[in-house]
């Protein structure tokens, strides 16, 4: 009994290194989505450009990445020459215009280059609420049958493709890997 | 005159950090709410702020929609689980209960009784000491009493 008190501080000590530890290995802005594991929900939203409009159903089929994007958002224009590379490798990438302005956003596609395989418009956001969004970017992850598996916010770069996003792809022989 | 100056100074660029928009309700009841309410609700973008002091965006967007909802007639219980479904816990500043917050609800009940416990046996220890003590003395005082007896 004597023996064992003995070295109670040391035990203390040491669970306290492992919480600390812990605590440092942690980032706190991490915020997993409310929406993992559920269907995408519903919307109805114009296709940028068109005169036709989307619901959720119609972006079943294939895993697919969800940009929220916004020619008001800067890091959208970090994130945008990647997007395009990881479109031409046949990642199917749809965007969703997040409180903007159409007009300025069809000339950011025409002048940066178009990595959309379509963009829905949700000009007051309120799709982007049912999401869970609460800035630009951020990029989520659907299944074939249109349930969310991940999100990432922060600009999509190699890094966060090869770690966080490219498993979800890797059935697809078009995508995943690096070139 | 340069601290009345001064004064004003810190008493505008105060305003100028309040948050930009009110709201009219139709029942002072709805605003207590509204002011409790967004009190209580974290913004998710900016992570130590509530939603009633964030300039952010998404915040603005909150605040309409609690604004919204109450004029609608929800329940102060509805608008947060409305927004838990979206967010997720995070966005209350009074989490419920589940598996990740269990700790957190727990510890000073937890804490409470290790104290309780360290107190309890502290107490008993004294006064076990103070009865081997006391015995102790009194069978000093015996011997001396029968040693320094010569009889």
């Amino acid at each position: 009994m004597q023996s064992f008190k003995r070295f109670l501080p040391l035990a203390a000590f040491l669970l306290l290194v492992v919480l600390l530890v812990r605590g440092l290995s942690l980032d706190p802005t991490e915020l997993p989505s409310a929406r993992l594991g559920d269907s995408l929900p519903d919307f109805n939203l114009p296709v940028l450009g068109e005169s036709v409009s989307r619901q959720a159903e119609d972006w079943q089929g294939e895993p697919a990445l969800i940009n929220v994007w916004a020619t008001w958002c800067f890091s959208c224009r970090v994130e945008h020459p990647y997007l395009l590379e990881l479109a031409q490798k046949g990642v199917t990438i749809y965007g969703l215009n997040y409180k903007d302005d159409p007009e300025k956003a069809l000339v950011w596609l025409d002048d940066l280059g178009n990595p959309y395989t379509e963009t829905v418009v949700d000009k007051d956001g309120l799709f982007g609420l049912d999401l869970g969004v609460y800035g630009a970017p951020e990029t989520y992850v659907i299944d074939a049958s249109g349930v969310v598996r991940h999100r990432h916010v922060g600009v999509v770069n190699e890094q966060v493709w090869n770690e966080q996003l490219a498993r979800y792809f890797e059935a697809e022989p078009t995508a995943g890997g690096s070139d | 005159m340069v601290r009345l100056l001064l004064s004003m100074m810190i008493f505008w660029s105060a305003q100028s950090l309040a948050v930009i928009e009110t709201y009219e309700f139709s029942s002072p009841d709805l605003e207590m709410r509204y002011k409790a309410l967004s009190q209580e609700l974290r913004c998710p973008k900016c992570q130590n702020q509530n939603i009633a002091d964030s300039n952010a965006p998404i915040s603005r967007d909150l605040r309409a929609i609690v604004h919204q909802q109450l004029e609608a007639g929800a329940t102060d219980k509805e608008i947060i689980e409305f927004l838990v479904d979206r967010y997720g816990e995070f966005v209350r500043y009074r989490p419920g209960v589940d598996s990740n917050t269990l700790w957190l609800w727990s510890a000073p009940i937890i804490l409470l009784i290790m104290a309780v416990a360290v107190v309890v046996t502290q107490i008993r220890k004294d006064r076990d000491r103070q009865t081997i003590s006391s015995n102790a003395e009194r069978a000093n005082r015996l011997r001396e009493k029968f040693d320094g007896d010569p009889s």
